[in-house]
């Protein structure tokens, strides 16, 4: 456990000042309880030479719903990986709640985290791939229920019926014993949103999780997602180039470049009447394409 | 000389005998292979960068010195430390280290195919190391790999009369064996035979193999 010493310096989130957070959908299937924000401290990331994050700073509230925006290269996935442990953080401090992500409270300071450290945090994180990441070896079933079972130590009975509860809740009940080759793009990202959620996160990264599917199915996985966002009280990470669906689920949306923030505030006032060039440059490019 | 249809048959028995124990040692060697294989590729991808060095230079060692040589030294060499098994079991662990060696760049190949979101998403659900390589990585590599599998199969197969050198009662050392009585056309023909006939056998089964596993 961390001292209150070493935490007593760090800075908790603040709430979100008027963050639309309606939960009177709630769904018995979806993660409820204490959130944890997000806190980035002068974070650092370099891939060699490329320095992508140089000290960046911000806070995501417990509970609130953010999208990152900006142009191809910015750092927006990046972010993400670094909040899933998929890429190690070079500089800087990532807190979760009151916990570092990264590094375990050593006398005054923080050491480098272990790998057991690093599990315990992750099991607050959740994230949704583009490309779904199914395994494709199992079927549905079994994609939901082998972490509730090998991870949240959940009897094989209690995950199955998790499982079908979400399944249930994307729409996909019909579909437990399917293989995801057998399944439509639009399909299998349910099924790794439900996988996502079988884990219970409190804090879900969604990585441009409609840019790998068909058109038609896009708008289906979108309405899933929003109704999830504001039935639960999970804290949203996401990244996306629809507008429409950043306005749908989030409270504020961050607009970055070259790994900094340009420019934030609701998404109504980022897409409406952004003050900074760059966004407005950035706008008009996707809504060209 | 001629062909002796009567010789022929009488050397169809003891040869049977001689296959039987082929087999063995080569099922019992493709056994050890596999499963030292997989050791070797999972050590292979170890963090801990000594150890992950050490064992690519015991299996590059193992690799190339002769697989005869290798049996030989075993067998005469080995003892005279201390350390002695049957001549039988000596061919079989010969086999499966040798052959460990090639089948654990096949599970190599097929890991490194396994996409790099499979690993990121067992580290999004937090999987345990064990379920990682068990449940998600290996039934996707090999599955991938199961013709080489079968193909080194196949070769170990074909080193196994290797063995009559370290005196185990293979089908070659039978052939030898009845040929330095009567003539070695018939026994080596039959024994050539008999090769051909368990080869093509176990291509068309592992053929069956991979089709059932082919789904992914
Ligand atoms: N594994 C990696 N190795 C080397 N460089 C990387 C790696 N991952 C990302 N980068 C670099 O880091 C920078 C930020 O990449 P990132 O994927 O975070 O951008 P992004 O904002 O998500 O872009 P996009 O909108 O195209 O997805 C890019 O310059 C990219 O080339
Ligand atoms: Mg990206």
């Amino acid at each position: 456990m961390p001292s209150s010493d070493t935490m007593s310096e760090v800075p908790t989130p603040e709430d979100p000042q008027g963050a639309p957070m309606d939960k009177t959908a709630a769904d018995g299937a979806l993660p409820h309880g204490s959130t944890p924000g997000i806190r980035f401290e002068k974070v650092v990331k370099r891939f060699g030479d490329n320095i992508v994050l140089r000290e960046l700073n911000f806070t995501v509230a417990p509970g609130e719903r953010v999208t990152l925006i900006g142009p191809s290269g910015s750092g927006k996935t990046t972010i993400l990986r670094l909040l899933m442990t998929l890429e190690k953080l070079d500089d800087g401090v990532i807190w979760i709640g009151d916990r570092p992500l990264w590094h375990m409270p050593r006398g005054d300071g923080l050491a480098p985290a272990n790998e057991k450290h690093l599990h315990e945090m992750r099991k607050q994180v959740g994230m949704v791939f583009q490309q779904f990441n199914l395994f494709p070896n199992m079927n549905v079933l079994r994609n939901l229920i082998e972490g509730p079972v090998r991870v949240l130590g959940l009897s094989k009975d209690e995950a199955v019926e998790r499982a079908r509860e979400l399944l249930d809740m994307v729409g996909l009940v019909d579909k437990i014993d399917a293989h995801p080759t057998q399944l439509s793009g639009g399909q299998q990202q349910r099924v790794a949103i439900a996988r996502a959620l079988a884990m219970q996160p409190k804090v879900l990264l969604l990585d441009e999780v409609t840019s790998a599917l068909d058109p038609e199915l896009v708008v289906g996985v979108q309405d899933l997602l929003r109704d999830i966002a504001r039935a639960s009280d999970l804290t949203l990470l996401c990244v996306t180039h629809e507008m429409h669906f950043a306005k749908d689920i989030s409270d504020r949306v961050l607009m970055f470049d070259k790994g900094q923030i340009v420019e934030e505030g609701p998404p109504e006032q980022i897409f409406g009447e952004p003050t900074e060039q760059r966004t407005r440059d950035f706008l008009q490019a996707i809504l060209a394409t | 000389m001629t062909w002796d249809w009567s010789y022929a048959g009488d050397l169809v028995g003891p040869l049977l005998g001689g296959l039987r124990l082929t087999i063995a040692a080569t099922a019992l060697g493709y056994v050890l292979a596999l499963a030292l294989g997989l050791v070797w590729a999972i050590l292979r991808r170890s963090p801990n960068v000594v150890l992950n060095q050490a064992v690519r230079w015991v299996i590059e060692f193992i690799r190339s010195t002769p697989l005869l040589v290798q049996l030989v030294f075993l067998f005469y060499a080995l003892p005279t430390t201390g350390i002695q098994f049957s001549a039988f079991w000596t061919g079989v662990i010969g086999l499966g280290v040798h052959y460990s060696t090639y089948i654990s760049e096949v599970y190599r190949a097929g890991i490194e195919n396994v996409p790099r979101g499979q690993w990121e998403a067992c580290t999004a659900l937090n999987l345990p190391r064990s379920r990682v390589w068990f449940a998600v990585v290996l039934p996707q590599a090999i599955r991938k790999v199961i013709p080489t599998l079968g193909n080194y199969l196949i070769a170990l197969f074909k080193d196994s009369p290797l063995l009559l050198v370290i005196t185990v009662p293979e089908v070659m050392r039978v052939a030898y064996t009845e040929g330095g009585k009567s003539g070695f056309l018939e026994p080596f023909t039959v024994t050539a035979a008999l090769f051909v006939i368990v080869s093509v056998l176990s291509s068309i089964l592992i053929r069956r193999l991979e089709g059932r596993y082919a789904i992914i």
